[in-house]
């Protein structure tokens, strides 16, 4: 963990109400995708966790949903500096992936697939992404994956734009070894029952400090309690307790 | 040169600022950060004769200058305290640790401080009387004189070792608490716990924790702090520690006026893992600042004429 200052260098629309925001400062803290930082912002008390999307030099991007006050401040901001943690929670482990590993994110889930994506492929790994949104407006990043380099399905449950119905729409046909997820947590179950291989579920929860000291996130797990924040917010499938 | 110097039930600590329970785990996630042997002391998770999960999620809600957090006392138990956090802990931290304890029975609050009791690390009990009596109707210890005596001089039975009364806020008269403790052989007073409180999600309608009510902590809460450090201060001749929306080494200044021998940082911890360490350094200059140049002599100044 580290804290220190980053600059803001963009912040921009993706969809109605998600925004792409890019950080400049020490990113030597960020060692895994999956990991996440967390932001403190003026007159709030809490910072605010959001999970790393991308890390390139000294460039953190993170994508987030406009939901409260903290979100809607940072939606304001285009430049000046902010106080972040950064190194947060365990990330994903790209070891386990196999050859054909499947990534799937789901809305705000999405963001954390991209720089595990980059990971695996610059590992010599064939990616496959399957990207789920309730609606056509709502798709982010579909593109960017591509560019990637990885085989791209996206479902929508209306049908307006990709494959009508939930991210499993997709799974049954595809060929795959290992599975990487990370959305809602109804998501997460179906994603966890439909999987045929083993793989890890990123957990949302909301936290106190982020870094493991107030215990606010915890759960159970088959090996004991886990702090989100700290153990987290990676789990390995087998350890998972609904 | 200034003394932040200040002794606290017989054991001199180098400065007054002491990580509040529940805010610093057992020390090794903020050791990553700094060398925490700068630190006063600190006091260790709460910790209880069994093992608990606690609460379900979600635990902690934002509020103004604060937060609400009902996390339930998760810990290992005693026993795996002892056996594996605390040699963890001796490796990063060489002076004597403050023990926080809880229970639900006064057997169970016994059981705990034994078995601490024989830990050379442990320099100080502070025994947390906020939870629910399972014995007594579950209310909770805090609130009422009588069980609060009870659990002192149980606790005192069983130890060598200083025994600190740490109070709630949440009752009509403290200091009639703090009187109880104190002549039933209590070795200092802790306050104050978080405050009763509460937060609804407009969007759900629905309390924002799962618990429904929580503990109030945080910058909001400095001035009822204040306060009740200065009256318990006013009623006790053993040493009191002031502790509830400590943010900075001004409130630490303020917290001695009021009456604190030495002063517990909780929340703060949370939001700046870097707040004690800020305030240990900052200390010394506005010590300065106020013509401050021995701590321990503005230890209840505000009570004098």
């Amino acid at each position: 963990m580290k804290q220190s200052l980053f600059q803001i260098t963009e912040n921009v629309k993706l969809t109605e109400n998600v925004m792409r925001m890019r950080l400049k400062g020490d990113t030597s803290a960020i060692t895994a995708s999956g990991q996440f930082i967390n932001i403190k912002l003026d007159n709030l008390f809490l910072r605010r966790p959001i999970s790393v999307c991308d890390c390139e030099g000294d460039t953190v991007t993170i994508i987030y949903k406009v939901v409260g006050k903290g979100t809607e401040q940072m939606a304001e901001m285009q430049s000046g500096t902010l106080d972040v943690l950064t190194g947060l929670g365990n990330g994903y482990n790209t070891s386990l992936s196999g050859e054909k590993p499947l990534l799937i994110g789901g809305g705000v889930g999405v963001p954390p697939m991209y720089l595990l994506a980059k990971k695996l492929i610059s590992e010599g790994k064939q990616v496959s992404v399957i990207l789920g949104f309730n609606t056509k407006n709502e798709v982010f990043y579909e593109e960017e994956f591509r560019a990637l380099g990885c085989n791209v399905g996206v479902t929508t449950a209306d049908g307006s734009h990709g494959t009508k119905g939930f991210v499993t729409a997709l799974m049954q046909d595809a060929d795959y070894t290992y599975t990487y997820s990370c959305g809602p947590e109804p998501m997460l179950k179906a994603v966890f029952a439909a999987s045929k291989t083993s793989g890890q579920y990123s957990f949302e929860e909301r936290m106190g400090c982020g870094f493991g000291a107030c215990m606010g996130c915890s759960c159970k797990t088959v090996t004991g309690y886990k702090r989100i924040c700290k153990e987290g917010p990676v789990l390995e499938k087998e350890e998972i307790l609904w | 040169m200034v003394n932040t110097k200040v002794e606290l039930c017989g054991i001199t600590l180098d400065n007054p600022i002491i990580p509040a329970s529940g805010t610093f785990g057992f020390g090794y996630e903020f050791a990553e950060l700094y060398d925490i042997n700068m630190l006063g002391t600190f006091s260790f998770k709460g910790n209880t004769q069994d093992a608990r999960f606690g609460k379900p999620t979600p635990r902690i809600a934002e509020c103004t200058s604060g937060m609400i957090n009902a996390v339930g006392l998760q810990n290992p138990g005693v026993e795996k305290v002892i056996s594996e956090e605390l040699p963890k802990l001796s490796k990063c931290f060489n002076k004597k640790v403050m023990a926080n304890v809880s229970g639900f029975s006064v057997e169970d609050y016994a059981y705990t401080c034994e078995k601490l009791d024989k830990c050379d690390i442990v320099g100080w009990l502070e025994v947390n009387v906020s939870c629910p009596n399972v014995h007594g109707g579950g209310m909770s210890f805090g609130t009422d004189p009588e069980a609060a005596a009870e659990v002192t001089r149980a606790v005192k039975s069983v130890t060598k070792k200083p025994v600190i009364l740490k109070l709630s806020p949440n009752v009509t008269d403290i200091v009639a608490i703090a009187k109880a403790c104190e002549k039933a052989g209590a070795d200092g007073i802790s306050l104050i716990n978080t405050m009763l409180g509460m937060r609804i999600n407009l969007r759900t309608k629905k309390p924002v924790i799962a618990n429904k009510m929580g503990g109030f902590s945080g910058k909001a809460i400095f001035p009822v702090a204040v306060r009740m450090v200065y009256q318990v201060a006013s009623a006790v001749e053993v040493p009191v520690i002031g502790m509830g929306g400590v943010s900075c080494a001004e409130d630490v200044i303020e917290m001695m006026l009021a009456g604190a021998t030495a002063v517990e940082v909780g929340a703060q911890n949370l939001v700046d893992p870097y707040a004690c360490k800020s305030i240990i350094e900052e200390l010394p200059a506005v010590m300065e600042k106020y013509r401050i140049e021995n701590l321990k002599d503005i230890i209840g100044a505000a009570h004098n004429g």
